[in-house]
């Protein structure tokens, strides 16, 4: 048994580790962003989808843990986006008058700041109220009730005059930054997985197992559904208020349930229950469209056809044959791992058989491959 | 006052009533068997009895206390826990961890680590499946860890839900030699069963339950002799 000074030195060796992981991701963050944003390394085109991917991963991130790791089924996310983007939007329009690039890099960091809180705040709030109600329903029901409310957000935007109704929000400081969107997206990242590890995060997947065997053990059930649905949201409200600070106006048309079912592609193509996965399908899924720009229009019988117009119908076939060839996503509930990677070397040197060949509820728990 | 009482509860799922004003009572020390047929309320008084479901009448008085409008953590938390029917263990998780989430209501660390050692004596194959995942084991082991799960909330009264539903018979005569080992460690079991012949064999005494009612009450000896739960429960 260790000692009690000895677990103290250990807790604080351990907190001051973190402290450095930090600090030295924000130092790399800080450094990358006037390096990549001179264009000296990548183009100001490829500049923006690294924007907009850091945005995606927040969301993709944020719905996994609902209804990948909690295992229950949401279709809400863009109405939380909507109301991170619009409450922040609305707080920083009215609140900050000096043009930001007046503003000295602290106090751009301070309004940053403010306004992810104000939007965090107000879409865990939202969260809160949508869940206590509508987690109460489980499957299909609980799917239908949440894109129900997703639209009911949208539609209540659209009818306040005060934020602009259809045509929306405009001439929003340009607050969000490769080092903001990157940072948060980071931040999804890790809180995310630190909740694997904790005993909180094994009750919540215990949620997901079996809600019945998780009840009779004194797992409040309803409690964790309804406080990660409000994270969950919380963290979505984030990525609504970089979004609005990137693009500097916003319309409720951009937060249809299209752009829910956008973010499910993500978590689904990854593999849902996997944090790695998230990010590889927010990855993919911002890439695609813009990958078929690449591809040259040809004509049949005399139609030009654009394969960037068909981008949701490749978004479908990719889903089906994802969903025919790899059921359960691209990484199937495993996640990253220096402990797997390094498995993986070891199964290639003495070629022992890889677990594919267990029957397939049996597959991919744990550590990527 | 006994241990655990239970007077007139009623419990209903909508139109139905599965429980009608069922009365029984728990002595410390005990095992009580409760049988009965598919569909007599055996599940439903135990989910009621967890906190699970909500009764609509009666009361449920455990150690002096009236727990019946407690939470479910803290029903545990006083020392009643149950291993659900079905061996309801979380299959995508390890033995391990399925074994953490039973303590889950505790935060004493050394004390879970020296349960955890206790069910590994009483269940030593989970120890040799400790880093598995729950849904690789065998009906047999999954039942094991269902009730190794249960225990390691330390609970003061076990409530086992079938615990030989599906299982071998030389496997039903295991569990339920190590139900009688845990109940003579203390511990105070409620057996739920439709395997009467070995359920009225290792408890004190039982009820049978029929169409949500208490229809019959006796030493378990007795029980095992009556002519209609013979020909009832115990196929003649």
């Amino acid at each position: 048994m260790k000692s009690a000074a000895a677990h103290t030195i250990h807790t604080m060796i351990s907190w001051l580790l973190k402290a450095v992981w930090i600090a030295g991701t924000i130092l790399v963050l800080l450094a990358l962003q006037p390096l990549l944003q001179s264009g000296a390394i990548i183009d100001p085109y490829w500049f923006r989808i690294l924007l907009l991917m850091g945005i995606n991963v927040t969301l993709a991130v944020s719905l996994n843990l609902i209804n990948g790791f909690c295992g229950q089924f949401s279709i809400a996310h863009a109405g939380f986006m909507a109301v991170g983007a619009y409450t922040s939007s609305y707080f920083t329009l009215h609140a900050l008058y000096t043009p930001v690039r007046n503003l000295s890099f602290a106090q751009q960091a301070t309004w940053m700041i403010g306004a992810l809180l104000v939007g965090a705040v107000t879409a865990g709030i939202a969260g809160f109220i949508v869940g206590i109600p509508s987690l109460r329903l489980r499957g299909d029901y609980l799917a239908i009730a949440t894109l129900g409310f997703g639209e009911i957000i949208r539609v209540a935007i659209l009818n306040i005059e005060e934020v602009g109704g259809a045509s929306g929000l405009s001439d929003i400081p340009p607050l969000s930054s490769f080092f903001w969107i990157w940072l948060i997206a980071l931040m999804t990242i890790a809180l995310s997985r630190n909740l694997l590890v904790s005993s909180h995060g094994r009750a919540v997947l215990a949620v997901r197992e079996d809600e019945i065997a998780a009840e009779a053990l004194g797992v409040p059930t309803t409690k964790y559904k309804v406080i990660v649905f409000a994270f969950s949201s919380a963290l979505a409200g984030m990525a609504g208020v970089l979004a609005a600070h990137l693009d500097l106006s916003i319309y409720p048309s951009s937060f249809t349930f299209l752009r829910s079912i956008e973010i499910i592609v993500m978590v689904i193509l990854g593999g849902l229950g996997s944090t790695t996965g998230a990010v590889l399908g927010a990855a993919l899924v911002t890439l695609l469209p813009e990958g078929l720009r690449y591809v040259p229009a040809f004509t049949v019988r005399g139609y030009v056809v654009e394969m960037q117009a068909w981008r949701m119908v490749i978004y479908s076939l990719l889903l089906i044959v994802l969903m025919l060839t790899r059921p359960r996503g691209l990484l199937g509930g495993m996640e990253w791992s220096w402990h797997g990677l390094s498995r993986i070397g070891g199964r290639w040197f003495r070629g022992r058989p890889s677990d594919r060949n267990l029957p397939p509820e049996e597959q991919g728990e744990g550590d990527l491959l | 006052m006994s241990f655990l009482q239970v007077d007139n509860l009623v419990t209903r799922y909508g139109a139905i009533t599965a429980l009608q004003g069922v009365s029984l009572r728990v002595e410390e020390g005990e095992i009580v068997t409760l049988i009965g047929a598919n569909g007599a309320g055996k599940t439903t008084l135990l989910r009621t009895l967890s906190g699970i479901l909500r009764p609509a009448t009666g009361a449920i008085t455990f150690r002096g206390e009236n727990i019946t409008p407690w939470q479910t953590d803290r029903i545990v938390r006083a020392g009643i826990v149950q291993s659900p029917e079905g061996r309801l263990v979380f299959r995508g998780m390890s033995v391990r961890e399925n074994l953490q989430l039973g303590a889950y209501t505790r935060r004493d660390r050394d004390e879970i680590a020296k349960d955890m050692g206790h069910v590994f004596e009483l269940f030593p194959r989970l120890k040799e499946r400790l880093n598995q995942s729950a849904g690789t084991l065998s009906g047999g082991e999954q039942q094991m860890l269902a009730i190794g799960r249960a225990l390691m909330s330390r609970p003061k009264l076990l409530m086992l839900d079938e615990p030989s539903l599906g299982l071998a018979p030389l496997l039903v005569r295991e569990i339920f030699r190590i139900v009688e080992e845990i109940n003579r460690e203390g511990v105070t079991v409620l057996l739920v069963e439709q395997n009467a012949r070995q359920a009225l064999a290792i408890a004190h005494r039982g009820y049978v339950l029929q169409t949500g009612q208490v229809v019959m009450e006796d030493t378990a000896a007795a029980l095992a002799q009556n002519e209609v739960v013979r020909k009832a429960y115990l196929g003649g």
